[in-house]
């Protein structure tokens, strides 16, 4: 496991090399720019805006790392061969995978944790209201988080099979369905068989649910988003890592570089 | 009997090909060999005959369809068997935006070597492979017969009893190829297990032990570079310089290529004495006189030949 | 390494994993409906922010809106709860997304002006939306149509209904009877025909569900408050008769008033009141509907 977490340091040192966290430039200025024009555009309800924004912006520009990078994790070693040199050496497949997940995961956290200060500060510049947001928002912020991890894991897995640009499709495509279960749970269409209908149940909970980490709302009204609700997102986000990195992970272990 | 370094038994490897991959091509068929503690062994054959096949069978990169291999007597899918070889991929590539320290310092935390030993066994890999200079450049500006330098310093960083060296002398100028020679020399003297392979002849000729010949997916032939070959001297040659016009040296001069004033000869060994007399009495002037032997390359030629005689020449490629 | 086998076993491995997903997704599921009952939510209500913000996808995110305006509407109905107020919200948001969409307008005013619980009780806001659906559109004559609806039926001002239909009578491909009903409203003001008229536009020309269900609903109650007015049409009839009102339907059918019973749209009898008045019968799902858009014949 230790070296899992030697080649999750060095993912993360490529991540910073690569200049991923360049990023937080322009959020920093689009923060600023918004905080400046809210009180122009909307009376009364600036502090909602900029949480609205901040976390849509975060949500994002984290999604955007952690497809792009995430595709590239796997196939990118295998494609240039810096991967041959690494496993002649005594690391199991396995190991490297969690610790690529691993690396992505720690640079989107240091990223999202930079903007949720950033979102903070632009939060202090228009308070308005005494309410206590700050809560609720890094609860939604950390969310966000859950749910980028999860999508890093699914990229992690597409790449360890198939082409990047395929993989981003793929794992768009699972998140943009994930975000839909609700309604995929129920579908009411009277031109539906019973069959379809079940299967369509079925899929809803089999497909990664990314709607539950969605709260957006409670954040950007102040309220407070229930402790057991935090567990159960964290418990879910875990739990459906652990699946699509064991899949990768058999994937992969039998794969033959060329 | 000591145990060998590496032991292959019948291993196999083929791909799926084709429209829907239903066809198959072999790459290794059946090969047996074995590499004995602290030889340095040669793996010749052309391109696409196997070599890396091989090596990334043996180094766990890809997976045999039959057959099994050990090496240090322990199986190729134990992977903490890993901890006592080291691997020069074929044309190296690394993280490019790394420095050469850090690479190496990455690969160090791999095999798990505690901090100390980390830093100097870094500076003496760097040393030992002329990289000291470089050493804090990023890799995306090394010139590939530096690539290859730092290769071979993460092949040996940890100190392996077994080292396995994929066309170690590729792209490397004259100079480069006699530090790599000079270091594989310097690990069979530490008393190592060398394999690498090469399409260089005379690389094999000069550092091997033992050299195996693989055409076609098939080992042709394992020996010493003499022995492989069968050698016997098959004449001497005569060089010399010769200005006069004696009448009687004709029906030699015919026999002769000649470059300007220098005649290379050829003759069977018994006639070398009476030639030089006769050469000596008219006045020529004998630069030197050489054995002619078999050499390995005519016999590889002729292993190639005979392979592509039965086989239609498509490059066998494990891509 | 792991054979062929055991590959197959650790895929296996993943199906209690996806069990487990299952049932902490159910625990998941009550614990965020309970977050959002106190409150609807719609965060982004500026039109013109989120049109900035949409890029070219605005139709897209027009139709997003449009699809959320529909589902809240069919589920604050079925659920019979009668507060309303994010529908404007959304159909603001989905209009200033994309102006052009016709269907949005249509919808928003029919169920804007309607009065709680199957309307948010808000004919002015219907007239704003319709308003700018005519800037946008300015040819789309059926929203002049729209429009003297609102003003015919919730806002009782037949004059500006007049002129809507009027105004819209003008507009290429406008209906011959639109003009009609210009002069039938200036002139009568508010009569039952001219009501069933307009509901029976409604329900043709429309392809939305939920419109053409609301305007059926609507003409039957219409056609029930006409029986009713016949049926106390006859009532008097048998009270001049017999000296007192009928006190059921038997009554009237002996005294030879009535050929059979008379029973409304959905198959119910109608039934009379302790003064003798004919009224939707209790059991008829008509009475629900009567109690819901508060028409009393």
């Amino acid at each position: 496991m230790r070296r899992a977490w030697v080649v999750a340091l060095n993912t993360f040192r490529e991540a910073v090399r690569d200049r991923v966290l360049y990023n937080l430039v322009f959020f920093a200025l689009a923060m600023i720019a918004a905080s400046i024009l809210v009180g122009q555009v909307s009376i009364g309800i600036e502090e909602m805006v900029i949480v609205s924004l901040g976390l849509s912006a975060i949500s994002v520009i984290g999604l955007l790392i952690a497809v792009f990078i995430g595709v590239g994790l796997v196939s990118k070693e295998m494609d240039k061969r810096t991967l041959y040199a690494l496993l002649a050496k005594p690391v199991r497949r396995w190991e490297f995978l969690v610790g690529k997940f691993g690396g992505l995961v720690l640079t989107l956290t240091v990223n999202t944790a930079a903007m949720a200060i950033g979102l903070f500060l632009a939060l202090k510049l228009v308070k308005t209201s005494g309410e206590a947001l700050e809560g609720p928002v890094l609860v939604a912020v950390y969310f966000i988080l859950l749910k980028l991890a999860l999508v890093v894991a699914l990229a992690l897995l597409f790449s360890c099979f198939t082409t990047p640009l395929l993989s981003i499709l793929y794992t768009v495509g699972l998140y943009i369905a994930g975000l839909f279960v609700t309604e995929m749970r129920t579908l009411q269409s009277d031109r539906m068989s019973q069959a379809l209908r079940v299967a369509f149940r079925w899929l809803s909970y089999l497909l990664p649910n990314f709607e539950n980490f969605d709260v957006m709302g409670a954040a950007a009204h102040g309220r407070a988003i229930p402790g057991m609700l935090i567990a159960q997102n964290t418990a879910y986000a875990v739990l459906y890592c652990a699946i699509v990195l064991t899949a990768a992970a058999a994937i992969f272990t039998r794969r033959n570089l060329k | 009997m000591a145990t060998a370094a590496i032991e292959i038994e019948n291993l196999s490897k083929d791909y799926p090909f084709g429209f829907l991959h239903l066809k198959r091509k072999t790459s290794l068929e059946g090969l047996s060999m074995r590499v004995e503690d602290g030889e340095v062994f040669g793996f010749l054959g052309p391109n696409g005959a196997g070599k890396s096949t091989t090596i990334k069978l043996l180094v766990g990169l890809i997976f045999p369809t039959a057959g099994t291999a050990r090496i240090l007597g322990r199986s190729i899918n134990d992977i903490s068997m890993h901890a006592d070889i080291g691997y020069l991929p074929e044309q190296p590539y690394f993280y490019d935006y790394l420095t050469a320290a850090e690479l190496l310092d990455y690969f160090a935390r791999i095999h798990d070597l505690p901090e100390q030993e980390r830093k100097t066994r870094v500076d003496l890999m760097l040393k030992k492979v002329g990289l000291e200079t470089a050493r804090k450049i990023q890799l995306r500006k090394y010139s590939k017969g530096m690539l290859q330098r730092v290769g071979l310093a993460q092949a040996i960083l940890h100190d392996p009893k077994v080292v396995i060296l994929d066309e170690p002398m590729s792209g490397l100028d004259p100079v480069g190829r006699r530090e790599v020679r000079d270091i594989i020399l310097e690990l069979k003297k530490a008393g190592k297990t060398v394999l690498f392979s090469t399409h260089i002849l005379s690389d094999a000729e000069m550092l091997c032990d033992r050299v195996g010949v693989i055409v076609g997916g098939k080992l042709r032939g394992v020996g010493a570079p003499d022995e492989i070959v069968g050698m016997k001297a098959q004449g001497m040659e005569i060089l010399f310089e010769y200005a006069g016009t004696d009448a009687s040296l004709k029906p030699l001069l015919s026999k002769t290529t000649q470059t300007g004033r220098r005649y290379h000869l050829q003759i069977p060994e018994a006639e070398l004495y009476a030639t030089l007399q006769q050469l000596g009495v008219a006045g020529a002037n004998i630069l030197s006189v050489t054995q002619v032997k078999a050499t390995l390359e005519e016999y590889f030629m002729h292993l190639v030949e005979a392979d592509r005689a039965q086989a239609p020449a498509v490059e066998v490629s494990g891509k | 390494m792991i054979s062929g086998a055991s590959r197959v076993l650790l895929f296996a491995a993943l199906l209690p994993g996806f069990a487990g997903v299952w049932r902490l997704q159910k625990t998941i599921d009550p614990e965020r409906a309970a977050m959002y009952q106190e409150q609807d939510d719609l965060v982004l209500r500026s039109g013109p922010l989120l049109k900035a913000m949409s890029l070219e996808y605005a139709p897209l995110i027009a139709d997003l809106y449009w699809t959320r305006a529909v589902q809240y509407y069919g589920n604050k109905h079925a659920s019979e709860q009668t507060n309303i107020e994010l529908l404007w919200p959304l159909l603001d948001v989905t209009t200033s997304l994309d102006p052009h969409l016709i269907v949005a307008y249509r919808f928003g005013s029919m169920f804007l002006s309607q009065q709680p619980p199957s309307g948010a009780g808000k004919p002015e806001l219907a007239v704003q939306l319709l308003q700018r659906g005519i800037g946008a559109n300015p040819e789309y004559w059926r929203f002049y149509e729209d429009l003297g609806f609102v003003y015919y039926f919730e806002l009782k001002d037949y004059h500006k209904a007049a002129e809507a239909f009027l105004e819209g009578s003008k507009k290429p491909g406008a209906l011959i009877w639109m003009k009609t009903f210009a002069a039938r409203i200036s002139e009568k003001g508010e009569t039952l025909e001219t009501s069933v008229m307009l509901w029976s536009e409604i329900y043709n020309s429309t392809s939305d569900p939920t419109i053409k269900q609301n305007a059926k609903i609507h003409l039957q109650l219409l056609h029930a408050q006409a029986d009713c007015t016949e049926l106390n049409q006859l009532a008097s009839e048998y009270e001049k008769r017999n000296g007192r009102h009928p006190r059921n339907m038997r009554e009237m059918i002996n005294a030879g008033l009535l050929p059979g019973p008379a029973v409304d749209p959905a198959g119910y009898a109608y039934s009379f009141d302790a003064e003798g008045k004919a009224h939707i019968n209790a059991a008829s799902p008509l009475f629900k509907e009567q109690a819901r858009n508060q028409k009393t014949p």
